[in-house]
């Protein structure tokens, strides 16, 4: 427990210590809540869709959460690099424990990055439709944070540098995110295209959040929830397994 | 004396490579043993296999009666390292390192407490305790990692290449704390180099490997008699021969690269 737990506070230490690192994420997303939110705005609206702002910020919240999430999973690789790894693996202490430790700091660090957004998200204009939604939407926040640090995690057990980090950006990240309902409802997309959003674990995130900050749903709050348990599940045992695998 | 490492027949076959080919030797309790030998030659595998970072393809390594293979979380608690590369946190600050160490060892808060500090003062690091590690110069850091593998009271401290990259002062001092601790505490130091006045000036007990096995083992004395040759330096080559081993280094390494690549 205290392995895990030291583990988990330097996860924290390292996000809160790079300030131009939050500060630099968190541009992003204001930037998309700007340009697409007020952007857009007015033409959804008279598509019949109602309040895009109000559509959008789930969708931002989950964007932040996934990238936050997915690069403290590949964060490894630079333990790898930098050497710091092998003092834990070294360490009388199991891989499933430093895996953990990592993980849940990871996933901490990913939500408190969405809650940030969330929080700027309230500067823009957003209202969430009751308080009551707030706990559970920070489940769900968390439980992509878990999915997504544990999916970075595998992929960083098995690379064997950065080079392959432009490659992850282009093929897994950017899909994951342009390919979820984030930016678009998926009422009345291409059959295709739905079929995509739907193999895509970002899309019930989002949903989730969105039927607990906004009251909308598309799959519901209940295969929502099982999706993302089961991918998360799926995931960390995969993730456990290639990091118990590492060979320096 | 009690043997505090005991090898036997250890191998490690990285596919068709063979980088440690049958290597035997023993490391008293409370000795300071060099590990030479030129690049490629198996060292870092072998330092590797001893503590617990890669399981041999064959034979048995046993660390203060310990077979390694079975009880690993008990041997990772006889020893302490300091590896080749830095391996510390540049973002945490002396202290956290430190700190994170004693919690990932299981020592007690109130043992690692005062032994922090009292390890910083033996490292003189006590002014630097709050400050981030990125801020350190190359020996300060070698000093922390020195603090570090101490931190939960090892029986053997694992060296590879501890002064490489460092000025003459900083690696005497270094020597200084690594002679002393020996002196003080009983520590057997295992380590590695490349500079043979080095190893013959604090050595007891020498191993020279090349190609994956044992060339020579014994005092640096005994070498320079084996070889007929007036310093360890000159043994050492007549012991390895003293063509430039960088091509064939490159090749295996690259061959363990490309092996750990597509391994998964």
């Amino acid at each position: 427990m205290r392995a895990i737990y030291i583990l988990w506070l330097r996860q924290l230490k390292r996000y809160v210590r790079s300030r131009s690192r939050i500060v630099g994420s968190l541009g992003q997303p204001l930037l998309f809540m700007v340009a697409l939110g007020f952007g857009f705005g007015p033409v959804f609206a008279k598509a019949g869709n109602g309040n895009y702002i109000e559509f959008l910020i789930p969708g931002i919240i989950s964007m932040s959460v996934l990238f936050t999430a997915l690069f403290s999973g590949v964060e490894v690789i630079w333990d790898k690099q930098f050497g710091f790894l092998k003092e834990t693996l070294v360490a009388p202490i199991s891989r499933l424990q430093i895996m953990i430790g990592r993980t849940l700091g990871g996933a901490t660090v990913a939500t408190l990055q969405g809650t940030i957004v969330f929080l700027i998200s309230l500067l823009v204009g957003f209202r969430p439709i009751g308080w009551w939604g707030l706990p559970g939407a920070w489940g769900i926040m968390f439980l992509m944070a878990l999915l997504f640090t544990a999916l970075g995690t595998a992929i960083a057990s098995v690379l064997e540098d950065m080079q392959g980090f432009q490659l992850i950006m282009n093929f897994l990240v950017m899909p994951l995110f342009f390919l979820s309902g984030a930016l678009f409802p998926l009422n009345g997309v291409p059959p295709a295209l739905a079929a995509v959003a739907a193999a895509d674990p970002v899309s019930y995130g989002i949903d989730g959040m969105r039927v607990l900050l906004t009251g909308s749903a598309h799959f519901g709050i209940v295969t929502d929830l099982l999706i993302l348990v089961t991918i998360t599940a799926i995931l960390t045992t995969i993730g456990s397994y290639l990091f118990s695998r590492i060979q320096i | 004396m009690a043997e505090m490492v005991e090898v036997a027949n250890l191998v490690k076959k990285f596919k068709e490579l063979v980088a440690v080919d049958g290597v035997s030797f023993t490391v008293g309790e409370g000795e300071v043993f060099a590990f030479l030998g030129p690049n490629g030659a198996g060292k870092s595998t072998t330092i590797k296999m001893l503590t617990t970072l890669l399981s041999p393809t064959s034979g048995s390594i046993k660390i203060d009666g310990f077979e390694v293979a079975d009880h690993q979380d008990e041997v990772r608690k006889k020893f302490g390292i300091v590896f080749q590369d830095p391996s510390l946190d540049d973002e945490l600050t002396a202290f956290e390192n430190l700190e994170f160490h004693a919690e990932i060892y299981g020592v007690a808060r109130e043992v690692y407490r005062p032994r922090i500090e009292e390890l910083l003062k033996f490292v003189e690091l006590t002014e630097r305790r709050d400050d981030q590690v990125k801020t350190f110069s190359g020996g300060m850091k070698r000093r922390l990692e020195i603090a570090r593998g101490l931190l939960h009271h090892p029986r053997i401290f694992f060296l590879d290449e501890p002064t490489q990259g460092l000025d003459p002062q900083t690696r005497n001092r270094l020597w200084e704390y690594i002679l002393d601790l020996n002196k003080k505490e009983g520590i057997t130091i295992f380590f590695t180099t490349h500079y043979m006045e080095e190893a013959e000036k604090v050595a007891r007990q020498v191993a020279v490997i090349d190609r994956g096995k044992i060339a020579a083992h014994g005092t640096a004395e005994e070498l320079k008699k084996l070889t007929e040759k007036d310093s360890l330096e000159e043994a050492f080559l007549q012991l390895t021969g003293k063509s430039i081993r960088d091509e064939e280094v490159s090749g295996a390494d690259r061959m363990r690269q490309h092996h750990a690549l597509w391994r998964r």
